[in-house]
């Protein structure tokens, strides 16, 4: 299985780097992953990971990032709820690429 | 052949009870990924399908993923008309207000109208 | 002799080929889907309780509670949990698993 070594400790993380249990998540196993990708976690970052981890808690789901889009604008506003914005932050796709850091499974549908 | 863009009408029917086989949970997958596709869903569950809006699931002691409060999130992906049959309800002892979500309750006779209405219909 | 039953009454006949069938004296433990049949307010309570003149009738508690319906079973049901299943298994000599 894969790992990712964080703090000296190895985490499960799946074939593409998600983590294999939701419940090992830190803040620092995020900005771990980012690193590998070469991203380094900004206040505005964490709070579209923030903002996913009370998603998934509240449906049990990541969500698409067309869904995340809309929430994120109704939640911290329209300059922030459009891809320019989150497409910026994450720029592999900011449901896939935010959904890994906050330690959440690759959203529905997502391939 | 049919034009680009055109938008059918899509109706899931759903009447398996949730964790004892897999339909329920792969029927919500399939709504949540085809919501992408922006066609004209209709959600209705009949027979023991009603049980998979039952309010107060959870699932620790099973050990299973509870996927009830996702049904909550379909009115994000634009999937707004669910629908429950009554006389499904009635046999189960289930209202309305069991339920984890807001629905319409149709008759079986409505429920007929309904589905000769879709131009395609999918059942899990 | 100690029956389960795994499906749902509103979907398969099986509940109710069990206790039109089984012995008196035996007892009944619904499991997984079979949980449903000791929903109260049903079309099929009468018959449940009717059996249970003759038989005593058991639920699993994490099947119910995975089915929000633990707040919603017909009174004389018991609830078992794993262990529970277990005791259950010793104390009666044979099990009839009915699918």
């Amino acid at each position: 299985m894969a790992t990712i070594e964080v703090g000296g400790k190895s985490i499960a993380v799946d074939e593409e780097g998600y983590l294999e249990n939701r419940a090992d998540w830190t803040m620092e196993i995020g900005e771990a992953m980012a690193k590998l990708d070469d991203c380094e976690l900004t206040d505005n970052h964490m709070e579209v990971i923030n903002f996913l981890r009370e998603y998934y808690e509240e449906y049990q789901i990541a969500p698409a990032v067309r869904v995340l889009t809309k929430a994120i604008g109704k939640k911290l506003g329209p300059d922030k709820g459009n891809s320019k914005y989150l497409y910026e932050l994450f720029p592999y796709g900011p449901a896939k690429q935010a959904c890994k850091y906050a330690g959440l499974p690759k959203p529905t549908g997502c391939v | 052949m049919e034009e680009a863009g055109e938008t059918k009408k899509i109706m899931y029917v759903n009447r398996k009870a949730p964790y004892g086989t897999i339909y329920a949970l792969e029927a919500l997958e399939v709504v949540l990924i085809g919501a992408a596709f922006e066609q004209d869903v209709y959600m209705m569950f009949l027979d023991d399908g009603v049980f998979q809006l039952k309010k107060e699931q959870d699932t620790k002691a099973l050990g299973v993923k509870n996927f009830s409060p996702t049904y909550r999130a379909l009115e994000m992906y634009d999937v707004e008309k669910i629908y429950v049959e009554k006389e499904s309800m009635e046999v189960r002892g289930l209202t309305a207000d069991d339920l984890i979500i807001p629905v319409e309750v149709k008759s079986n006779e409505e429920v007929t109208k309904m589905m000769t209405e879709m131009d395609v219909l999918l059942n899990f | 002799m100690l029956h389960t039953v795994n499906k749902s009454p509103f979907d398969r006949n099986s509940l109710e080929r069990c206790m039109r069938t089984c012995d008196k004296g035996s007892a009944i433990l619904l499991i997984e889907d079979g949980v449903y049949g000791g929903i109260k307010g049903s079309v099929i309570e009468d018959k449940v309780k009717g059996a249970m003149k003759d038989v005593k009738i058991y639920a699993l508690e994490a099947d119910l509670d995975s089915r929000g319906i633990k707040g919603r079973v017909i009174d004389g049901i018991q609830l078992v949990d794993y262990n529970g299943f277990v005791d259950l298994t010793v104390e009666y000599d044979k099990v009839q698993s009915w699918l």
